[in-house]
């Protein structure tokens, strides 16, 4: 790893109440982003956003598994590119299968994965011998 | 899930003192709305000057109480959306469908003239 590159990673458990803790978490990484180029806070509330809409379509696809189940979250920051990883142990969803909002009804649901789509450059949703795995992309403006 | 309210000339102003508004705490905002709607409290202004970041389950609860207060002929507008806010709402065309005032008097202003016409604008 280069001295500028960021590796995290954190469990919690499935449940909402640590929504407000990963996105925190990822705003506080931002700011530690070096040489970013482009709108700091912008990228926070992008993150925070995401990682807040991940957690909870992770956690609604967990609900029929074990409480003690965990959600593993790995953010990596290498040169001009970051990756997010959101690891569940639920059914899993088919994330083709999600269509693109209607914006002419006004269904109270169905933004979170759009949310995602808009805000990150690359999305797949994959499973190994992790878990389910939505994994995120995304190329940072950096000053070389 | 930490909320003001205070009733006036028939207006109900609701003041959401929360900084986030996400999948822990909507369902608990859209009951909040809807019990007051059921209650009788058809004019809601509500205020998110404290609310610095929102979800798309958030956009919902709030969706969920502009519908209801639709059906029972009253309104719910949103006064004091911080710059982020207001951008999510612009992201999912949400600005296109609820009133956004930038200040509470313009929201109390505009919640008048709903009040005086008794009327739904939608």
């Amino acid at each position: 790893m280069a001295p500028t590159d960021i590796d995290l990673e954190v469990t919690v458990p499935t449940h909402t109440r640590y929504l407000a803790l990963i996105g925190n978490i990822a705003e506080l990484l931002v700011r530690e982003i070096e040489e970013y180029a482009g709108d700091r806070e912008t990228l926070a509330y992008h993150l925070n956003l995401v990682l807040t809409e991940a957690l909870a379509n992770a956690i609604e696809h967990s609900m029929c598994c074990s409480p003690k189940q965990k959600l593993r979250v790995h953010i990596h920051v290498e040169g001009e590119s970051l990756c997010i990883q959101v690891y569940d142990q639920g059914t899993g969803f088919d994330l083709d299968a999600v269509p693109q909002p209607d914006f002419d009804q006004l269904d109270e649901r169905g933004r979170g994965i759009f949310f995602i789509r808009t805000l990150m450059d690359s999305v797949n949703y994959h499973r190994d011998s992790n878990g389910n795995c939505l994994e995120m992309h995304m190329k940072l403006a950096r000053h070389s | 899930m930490n909320i003001t309210v205070e009733n006036a000339d028939n207006k109900t102003l609701i003041s959401l003192k929360e900084e986030r508004i996400d999948a822990h705490n909507s369902l608990e905002l859209k009951d909040f709305l809807q019990k007051l709607l059921e209650n009788g409290q058809h004019l809601l202004i509500v205020d998110l000057a404290a609310v610095r970041f929102i979800d798309s389950s958030g956009l919902g609860a709030l969706l969920s109480g502009y519908k209801n207060a639709n059906l029972r002929q009253g309104s719910l507008i949103l006064t004091g959306l911080q710059p982020r806010v207001h951008s999510m709402f612009e992201l999912t065309r949400l600005h296109r469908v609820f009133e956004i005032y930038s200040s509470l008097d313009e929201a109390l202003a505009a919640s008048r003239e709903v009040n005086a016409h008794g009327a739904n604008r939608h």
